[in-house]
């Protein structure tokens, strides 16, 4: 219980010997919802990588749920930047959520009788249980985008991983699915990437940036500290006034 | 039609290119979906050094290019694993040398010349009894494996970064994989040759594709075209005694252009009725 969901210690990554992440050190509580931030090319998705057990750590550990990734990753749900590439893929919405059913050390088995139910009830959640036997490729890239999730979600995660799940989808599709996280929230750990602000909403409890190095920051605002190190100039988002303000109040008022 | 299979040939020369289709159904939607169609192409062709080997060294024919498409297929799977989509210059350099090795091996074999030809368009009318039972065993082979690793091969497919997450064993599967190519290709090199092999292999699940809700009904549709393509090309090579290999092989390539035409004319009339509609959201 006490011991942390995620423990990230003196992590160095590196790409064709270009560091991607210096130095990241990070710790994220059971329950917690974290917005993950950060330009293009400042490490995100690699971050997530890590965590899930994709790629290793040249320097540096990562432990999640005291294991290492990959014998926690069949606890951990995961939609990627840009799930399945090859959108002429003849496979059902049912197949791909099922896939998410997966064990390992049983490559060889059928689906049971309680996966297709998990798969049923994850996708009625998601109020796409009507397309099941729809071609992938059929769908909007929202619907596309909750059927991921579902796929994410249908080993019933303790945590949960999206990247860039606000990419691409309009306004009500992006206020539906943060609802939804809300109400997961409750029992799973959530860590969300975004290179949009906006998405550190009132559901979000704390942010962290990524530019190479990590800041985190417990409390969902963004510290100045992280704008400068991390962004050109937010002022759409400031001047738009969302509900809950990102930005704390400028201390000389 | 059915006098054709009065002859035992013509009999065996059918149920040859029916063996061939569920190997070529199966193991080519893979080939399709996987994008793996110049590696296939590859071990192919170098399945030559093989047949080079064999005559060189004496050896069974079977045994020289079984044993060497694995190894190029075993080969080329840990050369490409880490870079599935980007590795076309290994592939083409295993491809050439295969080749070059096999002709060199074959002048040095005294006395004996291979046909290139029938290397390269097969002999379908020449198939003894014995390796139709050896087709059988293998499509056998092929279709329990496909079928025992199903979800495993889907999710490898589909999604190779997931697959590998939720525990499935994405090497072992894609060295499986491969390996299933080379036997098919092995195989299929000695009925229809090389060149039929490729378009087995593709034509049909590429037509197959855009018609199928699964991966499974993809692999019975190129079954049953690959079915057609081969019956009808021999019944063409038949009534007006032209090659087989090349006949079958043109009844593939026109459906496949036909198809092509079809999907286009398809789509012009789709935005042609959508047009109208899409103004109105537009307003």
């Amino acid at each position: 219980m006490n011991s942390p969901t995620i423990e990230i210690r003196h992590l160095w990554f590196y790409f064709n010997g270009q560091p991607v992440l210096k130095d990241v050190n990070l710790t994220v509580r059971r329950r917690d919802f974290l917005a993950l931030l950060g330009p293009n090319g400042g490490g995100k998705t690699t971050l997530i990588k890590l965590i899930i057990g994709l790629l290793k750590p040249h320097r540096g550990a990562v432990q999640v749920f005291g294991l290492p990734p990959r014998k926690a990753a069949h606890r951990i749900g995961y939609m990627p930047q840009e799930p399945g590439i090859n959108k002429n893929f003849p496979i059902s919405i049912l197949d791909v959520v099922l896939m998410g059913r997966l064990q390992s050390g049983k490559s060889w088995s059928r689906y049971s009788r309680r996966d297709r139910m998990a798969a049923q009830q994850t996708l009625e959640r998601l109020e796409m249980w009507e397309y099941r036997n729809r071609r992938i490729g059929e769908l909007s890239v929202g619907q596309r985008q909750r059927v991921f999730v579902a796929r994410a979600l249908v080993a019933e995660p303790e945590l949960l991983l999206l990247d860039e799940p606000s990419s691409s989808v309009d306004t009500k599709g992006q206020t539906d699915l943060f609802a939804l996280l809300k109400q997961l929230n409750e029992t799973v750990t959530i860590i969300v990437v975004s290179h949009d602000l906006s998405i550190v909403s009132s559901h979000v409890k704390s942010v962290a940036c990524a530019n190479q190095r990590l800041f985190y920051h417990d409390a969902a605002e963004i510290t100045g500290e992280m704008l400068e190190m991390a962004y050109y100039c937010p002022v759409e988002l400031i001047a738009h006034g969302l509900p809950h303000r990102v930005l704390r109040k400028h201390k000389d008022l | 039609m059915l006098d054709v299979l009065q002859f035992e040939f013509m009999r065996n020369a059918f149920l040859a290119g029916l063996l061939a289709s569920v190997a070529c159904g199966v193991i080519g939607t893979f080939v399709v979906v996987n994008r793996l169609s110049f590696l296939s192409g590859g071990i192919a062709h170098a399945s030559y050094g093989g047949i080079g080997l064999a005559f060189f060294f004496g050896l069974p024919y079977i045994v020289g290019t079984l044993g060497f498409s694995l190894l190029t297929a075993v080969v080329m799977a840990a050369v490409t694993l880490k870079s599935r989509h980007r590795s076309d210059t290994i592939i083409g350099v295993l491809w050439a040398v295969g080749m070059a090795l096999g002709v060199i091996l074959l002048d040095l074999t005294p006395g004996y010349n291979v046909d290139l030809m029938s290397f390269l368009f097969g002999s379908i009318l020449a198939v003894p009894t014995l390796d139709l039972w050896f087709m059988l065993i293998l499509s056998g082979v092929i279709l329990l494996t496909t079928g025992f690793y199903y979800n495993s091969f889907l999710a490898l497919s589909y999604d190779e970064n997931f697959a590998q997450i939720r525990g499935v064993p994405v090497g072992f599967l894609y060295f499986l994989l491969l390996a299933m190519i080379a036997l098919s290709v092995v195989m299929i090199i000695r009925v229809v040759g090389l060149i039929l092999v490729l378009a087995l292999l593709t034509i049909a699940p590429y037509i197959a594709e855009n018609h199928s809700a699964s991966l499974r009904t993809m692999m019975f549709l190129s079954f049953l075209l690959n079915c057609f393509f081969t019956t009808v090309g021999l019944w063409l090579s038949y009534t007006f005694n032209l090659t087989s290999g090349a006949m079958i092989i043109m009844v593939a390539g026109t459906c496949f252009f036909i198809s092509l035409l079809l999907e286009g004319l398809l789509k012009k009339m789709n935005i042609f009725q959508n047009n109208p509609v899409r103004h109105k959201c537009n307003l």
